[in-house]
């Protein structure tokens, strides 16, 4: 069994109003230095695979299902 | 005429559409199950509104992949004229029958309200029998409806004429005083090149029942009516 953390994140050019509105909290909290917040999604995927062609799923995963890829980007981890 | 209306789990806006196609506009129409394996002999499909798979991962992600979307699709690249409203329209772009990204509104609100949309392009089936510039009060109710598309993907939209709907005020400017979700040059409704297959966000089926005064939706569905006759 295989873990890997997958992050989805929006594209820099799309517009966040939920980053946009945690870091207004942020300000109304007191955190002045919090410049910019982006919110992204996190999976964690349990996967019963080989090495060899994990990352070859895990990309095939997140281009069909896991982001849309007009608005999204993605990175992942496999742990050991 | 003949629809058919397509049915997922958390679809919410099937009855309607059935009701006004069936009873109001005279028409055929029959729903159809997101497990079937094949359509009803349509001549115009509807992917109506709602929560498809409760927006899970993302609105109408998930919808995409069930098995009667394979039916759709294939019918939809014969020519065949597709509707999606609202949820319908989202999982077209998930589909990629439609290019871009339905996002979540820039207010972060769900809006629900009487809106106005200028038709921009009377050059489609769905939109054949209304005047150029004509305003609609047709009805939104969403959450994601804030239309996103890169610069080259916008340019193609342009040059192909594909841009239908517009928000706009009442007396028919697009700004974005009038843009209620932040969507990309306030628009609310497209069409692919081929232009046999329409995604809007506002609710047509909202706006076409005489017992609720406005009627202006029903002009969309005369529009689909002649072109299917002719």
């Amino acid at each position: 069994m295989i873990k890997a953390t997958i992050y989805v994140t929006l594209k820099p050019e799309v517009l966040d109003p939920q980053g946009k509105v945690i870091k207004t909290a942020l300000d109304t909290l007191g955190y002045h230095n919090v410049k910019e917040v982006r919110a992204s999604k996190m999976f964690e995927v349990t996967i019963d695979s080989e090495t060899d062609t994990i990352e070859k799923e895990i990309n095939e995963i997140c281009d069909k299902v896991l982001a849309n890829p007009n608005i999204e980007t993605y990175t992942f981890k496999i742990h050991d | 005429m003949k629809y058919n209306i397509i049915i997922f789990p958390g679809s919410n806006c099937d009855y309607d559409a059935y009701y006004i196609t069936r009873h109001i506009m005279g028409d055929e129409a029959e729903y159809i199950w997101h497990k079937d394996t094949s359509l009803k002999n349509p001549d115009c499909i509807i992917i109506p509104g709602g929560f498809s798979y409760g927006d899970y991962l993302r609105a109408g992600a998930i919808a995409k992949f069930s098995p009667i979307m394979r039916e759709v699709i294939a019918f939809a690249k014969k020519g065949g004229l597709v509707m999606g409203i609202c949820n319908g329209f989202q999982v077209l772009t998930e589909t990629g029958l439609l290019p871009g990204a339905l996002m979540l509104n820039r207010s972060l609100l769900f809006i629900c309200k009487h809106q106005y949309v200028k038709v921009v392009n009377t050059r489609t089936p769905f939109t054949r029998k209304i005047m150029q510039e004509t305003i609609l009060d047709i009805p939104i109710a969403h959450n994601e409806g804030n239309y996103f598309i890169d610069d080259d993907g916008l340019k193609a939209l342009q040059d192909n004429d594909q841009i239908v709907f517009q928000y706009c005020d009442k007396d028919g400017f697009v700004n974005d005083e009038s843009n209620p979700n932040g969507s990309l040059l306030s628009i609310a409704g497209i069409v692919n090149k081929k232009k046999n297959v329409l995604g809007m966000m506002p609710h047509p089926e909202r706006s076409s029942d005489p017992i609720l005064k406005v009627t202006d939706g029903q002009q969309i569905f005369k529009s689909i009516k002649h072109f299917i006759k002719k």
